[in-house]
C-alpha cells in the first residue's frame, strides 16, 4: 500500500494511533441498540448454560448468537488437530459451529432456537449419540 | 402419503417467486424453508434494491418477504411450512422428504422447485479457521437479523458487492472497518457501494490480500500484504494490522445437493461459482421434474433470483397443464429484465457462465 497517497492517511495512522496494540483487544461483541434502520424488539430473556457456567440469552435466538453476545467465540475443537472453530456461515450451510446441546451431539447452533435451560457444551472429537 | 403439483424447496428470493407463479396458477403448491421464518438471505438485506420496479427497487431486501408472503398467504392452493428441513429428493418416485422438529414426512410431488441458495466460500491463508475469521454474510446475519455485534474493528476481503455493502452496514451498526482488501486491480461491486465506503473513511486497498490471521484461539489481528500482476505476494509489503474480526466476501457457491441427489446432469461453471445443473431457458434440470431458481442455479444477486424464480414457476405450471394468464408474455418480459440485469460490466461473466449452463431447445 502505499503510505504517501492521502486517501490513506486514516490506515497509515493505524494501529499505533488505536491504543489497542495486538492481542490486546477488549471483548466487546455487545447487543446493537441505536441502528439507523434496524429495530431490536426487546426479547424474552432466558438462562441456559455453556460448558456448565451460567449464561443468559434472548429466547429464540441462534444459541451461537447468544454465545457471542456473551464473548464465547471458540465453539469446539477440531477432531483431528484440536483447533479452536467458530462459527462461520451462520446459517446452517457450513458445519462450522457443531456444538453438543441437550445430549445431542453435532447441532449447528448457527440455527438453533435458544430455549431456556439449555445444556450447551463444547462438541469433544465427533460426538457422541445418547442411546436409550 | 401427501400429494401436491409442485414443491418448492427454499423459501428466499427465488423459492418466494417461485412459489407466487405456482400459486397464481392453481397448482397446489408446498414451499418449504429449514428456517423459522421466509426471506432466505432477504432478512439481512437492509439496504434498497435497484433496478426496475418490478423487482422492487427502492425497496429495502427486508421488507420484501412480507410483500410474498401477504399474497402467498392468500392462496388456499399454497401450503407454507418454516422451519423443516427438505432432506432428500427420490427422483424414482417423485418423494420429498422433510424433517419436521425430529417427525419424518414424505411429500409426493410432481414438480419440484429447487431454489436452496448458495454457501459463502473460504479462501486458504494461514490460520483461516481460527473464530473470528467469519464469512461476511454470516456477520451480516449476526447484526441485521439477531442485533449482535460482531467485534469492534473489522478486516474485511473482498470487494464484490457483499463486501461493500456488508462493510457499510458494520458501520452503521457501530463497528470500526479498519480496511477493505482486494486482490484485483480494481473493485469488484457497484461504485455507488464502494463511494459510501470512501465517504466513511475506510481505505479500499486494492492489489492487497490477506497473508494470515493472527491469533491463538481467536483472531487478534491480520497480515496484508500487497501482490503483484500475478497474484504473488510482493515481500517487504507486508503489514500487521489490529482486528478481532476477519470477514471473508470472496464469492458463493450454489448449494446443489438436492440435483446431485436428483440425478441432474451437474456442469462446472466457475463464473456461476461451481457446479450448477444443466437447465433449459426456462429453467428446467435434465430430469423433467426438477427445476431450479435462483442463486442454486448461478450466484447472482437477489434480484435475478426473484426472476430466475417466476421463470421456473410458471415453466412448472405450465408443464403440468396449468393456464398461466399471458405465459408465453410474462416469460418473454421475464427474460428481457434479466437479460438486463446482466448487461452491464459485472454481467459479461454472468452470461458466459450462463450460457455455459443452458442447454437450447430442450436438446439433452
Amino acid at each position: 500500500m502505499s503510505v504517501e497517497n492521502p486517501l490513506y492517511s486514516h490506515f497509515a495512522q493505524g494501529r499505533e494511533d488505536s491504543g489497542r496494540p495486538l492481542g490486546r483487544l477488549r471483548p466487546n461483541a455487545v447487543r446493537l441498540k441505536d441502528h439507523p434502520i434496524l429495530e431490536f424488539p426487546a426479547g424474552r430473556e432466558v438462562e441456559f448454560t455453556f460448558d456448565g457456567k451460567e449464561i443468559k440469552g434472548i429466547e429464540g435466538e441462534p444459541i451461537a448468537a447468544a454465545l457471542h453476545a456473551a464473548g464465547v467465540t471458540v465453539l469446539r475443537h477440531s477432531p483431528a488437530l484440536g483447533r479452536a472453530r467458530g462459527f462461520f456461515c451462520a446459517i446452517g450451510a457450513c458445519s462450522s459451529c457443531l456444538m453438543t446441546v441437550d445430549g445431542v451431539p453435532n447441532v449447528r447452533v448457527c440455527t438453533e432456537p435458544l430455549k431456556q435451560g439449555m445444556v450447551v457444551e463444547t462438541q469433544k472429537g465427533h460426538g457422541h449419540l445418547p442411546i436409550d | 402419503m401427501r400429494e401436491v403439483d409442485i414443491a418448492v424447496i427454499g423459501a428466499g428470493p427465488a423459492g418466494l417467486a417461485a412459489a407466487l407463479a405456482c400459486g397464481e396458477s392453481g397448482a397446489t403448491t408446498l414451499l418449504v424453508d429449514y428456517m423459522d421464518a421466509p426471506g432466505g438471505q432477504l432478512i439481512k438485506q437492509t439496504h434498497k434494491f435497484f433496478g426496475s420496479e418490478r423487482q422492487f427497487a427502492g425497496t429495502r431486501g427486508i421488507q420484501i418477504p412480507d410483500i410474498f408472503i401477504s399474497r402467498l398467504s392468500k392462496m388456499p392452493n399454497v401450503q407454507l411450512m418454516w422451519g423443516v428441513n427438505a432432506s432428500g429428493y427420490y427422483a424414482d418416485s417423485g418423494v420429498l422428504t422433510l424433517e419436521d422438529g425430529g417427525k419424518f414426512i414424505k411429500v409426493k410431488a410432481k414438480r419440484v422447485i429447487i431454489a436452496t441458495g448458495a454457501a459463502e466460500k473460504a479462501l486458504a491463508f494461514e490460520n483461516n479457521d481460527l473464530p473470528g475469521v467469519y464469512g461476511a454474510g454470516a456477520v451480516q446475519t449476526l447484526m441485521n437479523v439477531h442485533g449482535v455485534k460482531p467485534g469492534d474493528r473489522v478486516l474485511m476481503v473482498g470487494s464484490g458487492n457483499i463486501g461493500l455493502i456488508v462493510s457499510y452496514q458494520l458501520i452503521q451498526a457501530h463497528v470500526e472497518v479498519i480496511a477493505l482488501v482486494e486482490a484485483a486491480r480494481c473493485i469488484g461491486g457497484y461504485l455507488v457501494h464502494a463511494a459510501k465506503l470512501r465517504r466513511a473513511g475506510v481505505p479500499i486497498l486494492t492489489s492487497h490480500t490477506i497473508v494470515r490471521a493472527l491469533g491463538e484461539e481467536t483472531v487478534r489481528g491480520a497480515v496484508v500484504a500487497q501482490v503483484d500482476q500475478s497474484w504473488q505476494v510482493k515481500p517487504g509489503s507486508e503489514r500487521e494490522m489490529a482486528c478481532d474480526v476477519i470477514c471473508l466476501a470472496v464469492g458463493l457457491t450454489p448449494l446443489v445437493d438436492m440435483m446431485w441427489q436428483a440425478g441432474c446432469e451437474m456442469r462446472y461453471v466457475p463464473a456461476l461459482g461451481g457446479h450448477v445443473p444443466a437447465r433449459d431457458e426456462n429453467m428446467r434440470a435434465s430430469n423433467p421434474a426438477v427445476y431450479v431458481a435462483g442463486d442454486a442455479g448461478g450466484v447472482e444477486e437477489a434480484s435475478s433470483a426473484m426472476i430466475s424464480g417466476e421463470i421456473a414457476g410458471i415453466s412448472a405450471a405450465k408443464s403440468l397443464g396449468f393456464e398461466v394468464q399471458g405465459a408465453e408474455a410474462r416469460l418473454g418480459q421475464l427474460k428481457a429484465d434479466l437479460a438486463a440485469i446482466r448487461s452491464g460490466p459485472t454481467g459479461e461473466k454472468i452470461c458466459a457462465g450462463v450460457k455455459c449452463a443452458t442447454v437450447c431447445g430442450g436438446e439433452w
